[in-house]
């Protein structure tokens, strides 16, 4: 039923969002295909907590992205100051790196967030390892400490 | 007021646009397949990062600046997933990453 409401509510505010046209048969068109969409979800048995992640509220948006952003940033200043450099410094490296989320949004947010990263791609995932090209030394032993695994691992387990 | 978002969007565009040009020199210089994502890493985020909060700035508060935060939302999460699906085949198709080093244990 949870998972219901939040779908059923995203998708309404999509449409309000994306529409712009307030009259009264517009937004009785997106309520009727908001309602279409989350019955034709229940019947399919798709609605989860990967559809609808709702057990993980707005933390991501609050705690994280803020994080991860300057990390991203930092980085790619990093890397597009290597590329213009004539020698090139780069030391490519591979790592495997343990990945600590129970759930499996948890981890898909953990190796996407090191692929967003310029410098490391995740290039192989099993079980609870995820194998890491990087372009540099300082950016696989980045990801061997394992910050950016405790901060997603939080998100999942609010302290 | 306006001179000012003007400059600071102008700003967002011009770097935006400079790292997506660094990011394309990356794909071209960098020495193997797995390094070169790397450089289309750049072009991926900051390039497309900067031009869109660019645009937000000239959009202003309005529901322009609400799609393009949604597109923004969209590439972030379809960008490193594309990528991670490309580097995987790559990897168990047998195109063995160059490394100058292997670590430990691995």
């Amino acid at each position: 039923m949870k998972h219901s409401l939040a779908l059923g509510t995203t998708l309404f505010g999509v449409w309000l969002l994306w529409s712009g046209h307030y009259t009264p048969l517009l937004i009785g068109c997106g309520l009727v295909s908001c309602l279409l969409v989350v019955l034709l979800s229940r019947r399919m048995e798709i609605l989860d907590e990967e559809t609808a992640p709702v057990h993980l509220g707005l933390r991501p948006f609050i705690y994280y992205a803020p994080w991860l952003v300057k990390e991203i940033v930092l980085a790619n200043i990093d890397v597009a100051w290597r590329i213009l450099q004539p020698r090139m410094p780069i030391q490519p490296t591979i790592v495997r790196v343990k990945a600590s989320q129970q759930g499996e949004i948890g981890r898909v947010i953990f190796a996407n967030s090191i692929t967003l990263t310029p410098g490391t791609v995740s290039i192989d995932m099993e079980g609870d390892i995820i194998t890491v090209h990087a372009l540099t030394r300082e950016a696989a032993e980045f990801e061997e400490s394992g910050e950016m695994d405790r901060r997603v691992t939080k998100l999942e387990v609010p302290d | 007021m306006e001179w000012f978002v003007n400059i600071v969007s102008g700003l967002c565009l011009v770097i935006g646009s400079l790292f997506a040009v660094i990011g394309g020199l990356g794909v071209l210089r960098l020495p193997d397949f797995y390094t070169r994502m790397h450089g289309a890493g750049i072009t991926d985020t900051m390039g497309a990062g900067l031009i869109l909060v660019g645009l937000m700035f000239q959009g202003g508060f309005s529901l322009v600046t609400v799609k393009l935060l949604m597109i923004l939302c969209v590439l972030l999460t379809t960008s490193p997933t594309a990528s991670h699906a490309l580097a995987k085949s790559a990897l168990h198709f047998g195109l063995e990453p160059r490394v100058v080093e292997k670590e430990a244990g691995s």
